[in-house]
């Protein structure tokens, strides 16, 4: 700590020339600059943009909470505002119960093999790499209802009946789409479930086994209680990626969720309502909705953080 | 909790023989089964996009699944060729690259004296600079397309991909500037005193001693700032015409256009991976270290 601040107050004695204020403005001013002018300004602009009405390009006065209103009210933004909410939910449940799952379930599994961990890893990890959008497009192949992967797969095993059009049908498509998106990200929870395992010392569960517990008990009373924090950072951000999802779902069921709106995600409704609208309002409610997309996201996360931070502590 | 376990050691000591190693034993076979089963799992479909890229639309269309026996390298001519992505991938890397220069550059510049010196206003300008390590950059995305839409009338010379790289380094700077920055603060002092008592200026310090020492975090910066910018699909499709198109804005136009020649698609979507699997290939060590950073103890 000491040792800390005499590092850095040690500088500002030496060299003891006038420049060093100019020369430490022209060494922060173009970052500065630059994050300024094209984030925080434009960030800061759509808060106030969305407290405004507006004609076109044109801002025609202030509209107070109007915009926020008409976003859950008026109808045929509200019908997709709402739906679009739903499905973000579904999607967020769906994709926490096979991630976490598949996840923690192939983390403990390489945890104790030696043979291949290193590629069984690498194999998990390298659809996390591959841009959404292209996951989406190369799903929308093997899905193809006649030319499609799956299909031909199940086709060769005799298992022709359950050949669908998966994405074609408005109760299977957001299912499968949700399946998509874990396949690309289980490699995640998988790498962060496994570094916290590596943590737990070996003791543990030694001392456990001794006292003659048997392996799902180790597992289920000392390793998982562990694994709490993991937990934690796995549910906040997948609940971050799955609100903010946008780029699979254009890909896979295009700008509209398609069939019938039953993919359709709050990352669609947002485009659509900012760049294919209509309505003279378009800037006023698309930015009210941006707004309110980050509160959900960020109120949520923060709310999540404390309650896993309660947990840990109950652990310990 | 572990003291009463130890003092009942002795009596479990030999587990009873036989059935529970040859439970073990099975439970060992199954892991490895489901284990091998996902990674199979995991790799289909990105073999099988390789391998339709390979074939020709006829032998896809008879028969889904199959080898690319003769090999055939003309849907990637056509992909290339026809389908543009000869422009899409020049566009891609041209952005993606200089918005990771321009990021990191500007981000060098000024983490060096966020990290290193005593300023009024250093702990504000670092809060502010943290902050957006928060902000989703699509929450701005309607200003920043009027911005771009302005500034692009007011200097029609300048070209909407310039103004695309200046979001994007923007972007970049407080992830780079947090990370640089704590780097900074842990190099030693002595070198710099010593360069300065010889005589080296300022810029002369930065340039030759601080950014060598700093180069590890570098390459991690760049590499967290590459990957996200190469995969980007909002921000090309909502400021860029559609010649400018970068590589998954480029998908989406190709998919519209050539929706039944499955097999040109697939060497399309091989093209616009390639890249990130071979530097994958090349950094698999830091992007594990940086995803799993903190974590283990």
């Amino acid at each position: 700590m000491v040792q800390a601040q005499r590092r850095l107050r040690r500088p500002v004695g030496t060299g003891g020339g006038r420049p060093r204020r100019r020369v430490l403005l022209t060494f922060l001013l173009p970052a500065l600059a630059l994050y300024t002018v094209f984030i925080v300004y434009p960030l800061v602009s759509a808060a106030q943009y969305s407290v405004y009405s507006w004609s076109g390009n044109r801002q025609d006065g202030f509209a107070g909470l109007a915009n926020f209103r008409d976003l859950f009210t008026k109808y045929p933004l509200s019908e997709q505002v709402w739906r679009a909410l739903g499905h973000n939910c579904l999607f967020f449940i769906g994709t926490m119960l096979i991630q976490t799952t598949l996840g923690l379930t192939f983390a403990v599994l390489l945890h104790r093999s030696r043979r291949g961990k290193r590629f069984l890893q690498t194999a998990y990890t390298l659809p996390h790499l591959v841009s959404p959008i292209v996951v989406g497009y190369l799903w929308s192949l093997m899905l193809n209802p006649q030319f499609g992967a799956i299909n031909a797969a199940l086709r060769d095993v005799g298992l022709g009946s359950l050949a669908q059009p998966w994405r074609g049908d408005p109760h299977l498509a957001l299912p499968v789409s949700i399946v998509v998106n874990a396949w690309q990200w289980i490699g995640f929870p998988m790498l962060l479930f496994g570094a916290a395992l590596a943590g737990i010392p070996d003791e543990y569960e030694q001392a456990a086994r001794v006292d003659g517990a048997s392996s799902w008990q180790v597992f289920r009373r000392v390793t998982l209680p562990l694994l709490t924090p993991v937990l934690g950072i796995v549910t906040v951000l997948t609940f971050i990626g799955t609100f903010n999802v946008l780029d699979l779902i254009y890909a896979l069921q295009g700008s509209h969720g398609n069939p019938e709106f039953s993919t359709d995600v709050l990352g669609l409704v947002f485009y659509r309502t900012a760049f294919e609208n209509s309505d003279p309002n378009a800037i006023g409610q698309s930015c009210a909705l941006a707004v309110c997309m980050f509160v959900l996201i960020f109120g949520v996360s923060l709310a999540a953080n404390r309650v896993f931070r309660r947990m840990e502590e109950r652990v310990r | 909790m572990s003291s009463t376990l130890m003092i009942r050691k002795p009596r479990a000591v030999a587990p009873p023989a036989g059935t529970s190693r040859r439970r073990s034993r099975v439970g060992g076979v199954a892991s490895v089964i489901l284990l091998w089963t996902y990674a199979l799992a995991a790799l289909a479909p990105l073999v099988i996009m390789a391998f339709n890229s390979l074939r020709t639309e006829q032998d896809l269309a008879n028969k889904p699944l199959g080898l690319p026996l003769h090999p055939a390298f003309q849907n990637y001519a056509h992909a290339w060729s026809e389908g543009n992505f000869s422009t899409y991938f020049l566009n891609s890397v041209v952005i993606t690259v200089s918005s990771v220069l321009l990021g990191t550059g500007v981000s060098v510049f000024a983490a060096y004296p966020l990290g290193r010196y005593r300023f009024r206003g250093r702990g504000a300008l670092s809060s502010y600079f943290l902050a957006g390590l928060m902000l989703p950059i699509r929450l701005g995305a309607v200003p920043v397309f009027y911005l771009v839409n302005s500034l692009t009338q007011a200097l029609p010379g300048v070209d909407g991909r310039f103004w695309l790289i200046c979001v994007y380094a923007g972007s970049g700077v407080p992830f780079s500037v947090f990370v640089l920055t704590a780097f900074f603060r842990q190099l030693p002092m002595e070198l710099e005193e010593a360069a300065r008592i010889d005589g080296a200026g300022e810029l002369r310090i930065f340039a030759r001693i601080m950014v060598p020492m700093v180069r590890p975090a570098l390459t991690t910066v760049a590499l967290f700032q590459f990957i996200p910018l190469w995969n980007d699909f909002f921000f090309p499709l909502v400021l860029l015409k559609d010649d400018q198109y970068t590589l998954p804005t480029g998908l989406t136009r190709f998919f519209a256009e050539f929706e039944a020649a499955h097999a040109q698609l697939s060497a399309g979507l091989v093209i616009t991976t390639i890249p990130l699997v071979v530097l994958f290939l090349v950094a698999t060590k830091q992007i594990v270290a940086g995803l799993t950073a903190g974590m283990t103890k």
